[in-house]
């Protein structure tokens, strides 16, 4: 366990940042939070809760090249587009979108592992903070998270005087050695009081206590075909915010675009509540918003623990709590479901 | 695989007009041979830059070492540009993904009977030349097979020309509705197979249209075949191939991944929604 003065954090940043390319999450000036590259003035937003878009942006980003084509007369040749391969580290993670990756890699590292996906988390080191802040829409608890001890490379915690930095992994490791000059090697018992601190109100969080059971519990055709789907979906707009804003929301698209000199082939985002994305030439089999939105939701609470060992496929970050335009969200809906 | 997204280049060395609206491509890699091995019941992923990228079923059989076939319906953008292209054209190609018929498991030495609608023959063409060329390693075969009319049944030459020939092997054709020079049966696939009243013991591999498998699935039953004696393939929209895209999902099964084939009663035990 090693700690640093909070007057001397941007020196540990500038140290970091000297090694790699730093990200770390900032105050925007519509006082909202993102992940920004250190730098240029960039404060270390330290009390932010959720950043508006979630952290998996640094292994899933939003577009991404695949390969270049170009065509003439009946010919077609390829290229390969190029990965980049630098190392880097993000910063101030919090505990629910450190689980997030956890959760991604049961998609991206599953056989076929993903090499896009697989190469930027190989290069990343993660630097996750314990909450120090945290909004009622919060419930990471709810899947076992422990705000107060999130994993990743390093971990951070902060009292009023100092920030604590312990290294997790081989990555962690070497980079605390790197930082020698910087940080105080100090006990492992000064973060006991922080620890419980964080402990004491997440206990009293609102809707922590979501109920799971019916989930873990119930046939995957019966919840399917239960009759709240007909009422619940009514006003989704199917926007696909939520999917967007969600950390461990993975779907995505391959399309193609003209550069005006060959075709480019990349990738990106798609959302499972748009009417398009299980469109077929000879038909939709989700035609209407209800199934898109059921789709949603089976997937995180029924589908993807059916397939990874009960795992659910959110961590309560509480992100499209915020962002769903009508209200709707995970929480209003396993408790219909679950008759809560 | 292309674990990668990234297709390599395909030749398409030869076209043939099977029916008015299916095509079967012929493709090579560029340096001669077949573009990879595949199983009978398999996919790959079939492109042209700018156009659009489709998941189509090989229809040609493993056995055959020099190219892969897959036939064709017009029915869509990608569909109706491949249409319109001449031998020669290189495509994009990757694959194969999916699993495949239990060829080398649950059908070994079983009597066969596949049950095929309009442009579902294409997935059970590949099986049954396999099963065709090691006849040894299976029983008899049946193979049902049903179109709009004469015009629209795919292969109408191999089936009556080589098929219908082979040993130990039966075809019976229909068309939905009387035709001038049809002489063989007309009605609809799941009547036919009501009427042909086929012993129970044998392995069925049923492909079609979705109205055609439900109705079908209802004879069989009646006819006293259990579910866990029938597979099928399903199809759905797919991008990646490799179960992350996220869209050709059954319930928590992936067609791209756990299927395309499925034995019937584990679609069973799925939401219905295909």
């Amino acid at each position: 366990m090693y700690k640093i003065s909070l007057s001397e954090i941007n020196l540990l940043l500038d140290k970091i940042s000297r090694l790699q390319r730093l990200y770390l999450p900032a105050e925007t000036e519509k006082g909202r939070g993102e992940y920004v590259l250190y730098g240029d003035g960039k404060e270390y937003a330290q009390n932010i809760t959720n950043t508006v878009r979630s952290p998996k942006d640094f292994f899933f980003p939003q577009t991404e090249n695949i390969a270049e084509f170009k065509i003439q007369g009946k010919s077609i040749e390829v290229k390969e587009s190029e990965a980049l391969e630098d190392d880097f580290a993000v910063f101030g993670v919090r505990a629910c979108d450190v689980k997030s990756f956890d959760i991604l890699d049961r998609v991206f590292l599953s056989e076929p592992s993903d090499p896009y996906y697989k190469s930027k988390r190989e290069h990343c080191t993660i630097i996750s903070r314990a909450c120090n802040s945290w909004d009622e829409t919060c419930f990471c608890t709810a899947f076992g998270i422990e705000p107060w001890m999130p994993e990743g490379d390093v971990t951070l915690w902060t009292d009023d005087n100092f920030m604590y930095w312990r290294d997790n992994t081989e990555k962690g490791k070497s980079l605390t050695e790197k930082l020698s000059g910087v940080l105080i090697s100090c006990g492992n018992n000064t973060i006991e009081e922080t620890v419980e601190n964080i402990k004491s109100v997440f206990e009293k969080l609102p809707i922590k206590d979501i109920n799971l059971e019916y989930w873990k519990n119930t046939d995957e055709k019966e919840i399917f075909g239960s009759a709240v789907w007909d009422e619940i979906y009514t006003g989704c707009l199917g926007c696909g915010t939520c999917t967007f804003v969600c950390p461990t929301c993975q779907c995505y698209d391959i399309r193609d675009f003209d550069t005006g000199n060959g075709v480019r082939r990349f990738r990106c985002w798609d959302s499972c509540m748009y009417s398009d994305f299980t469109k077929m030439a000879h038909g939709n089999p989700r035609k209407t918003q209800k199934e898109r939105f059921r789709q949603r939701f089976m997937h995180k609470l029924k589908y993807f623990p059916e397939n990874n060992g009960g795992v659910f496929s959110c961590v309560g970050c509480g992100r499209c709590l915020k962002s769903c335009p009508q209200s709707i969200n995970i929480v209003k809906v396993s408790r219909s479901m679950g008759n809560e | 695989m292309s674990e990668n997204l990234v297709p390599s280049v395909g030749v398409i060395t030869d076209i043939r007009l099977d029916t008015p609206d299916v095509k079967t491509f012929r493709v090579v890699s560029k340096n001669g041979g077949k573009c990879f091995e595949h199983m009978p019941g398999q996919c790959a992923m079939l492109s042209i830059p700018g156009v659009g990228e489709a998941m189509f079923s090989v229809t040609s059989s493993p056995t055959n070492t020099e190219y892969s076939e897959f036939s064709i319906k017009k029915c869509g953008k990608f569909t109706d540009w491949l249409h319109g292209v001449e031998a020669g054209q290189e495509i994009l190609i990757r694959g194969p993904y999916g699993n495949h018929f239990p060829v080398e498991n649950e059908l070994m030495h079983r009597d066969l009977l596949f049950i095929a609608g309009g442009i579902g023959l294409a997935p059970l063409h590949s099986v049954i030349n396999y099963c065709r060329d090691k006849r040894d390693d299976y029983g008899k075969i049946d193979i049902v097979y049903g179109s709009r009319s004469m015009e629209d049944l795919v292969d109408y030459s191999e089936i009556t020309e080589e098929w219908s020939k082979g040993k130990d092997i039966s075809v019976y054709l229909t068309v939905d509705r009387p035709q001038d020079n049809w002489d063989g049966h007309v009605g609809f696939v799941p009547d036919f197979v009501r009427e042909l009243e086929f012993d129970t013991d044998k392995t069925v591999l049923l492909c079609g249209p979705p109205v055609m498998i439900k109705f079908t699935l209802q004879a069989l039953s009646d006819l006293g075949f259990d579910k866990t004696q029938v597979y099928t393939t399903m199809e759905l929209k797919m991008k990646c191939g490799v179960g992350k895209c996220g869209r050709c999902n059954i319930g928590s099964k992936y067609v791209c991944k756990d299927g395309p084939v499925f034995r019937c009663d584990e679609l069973d035990r799925l939401p219905d929604e295909y």
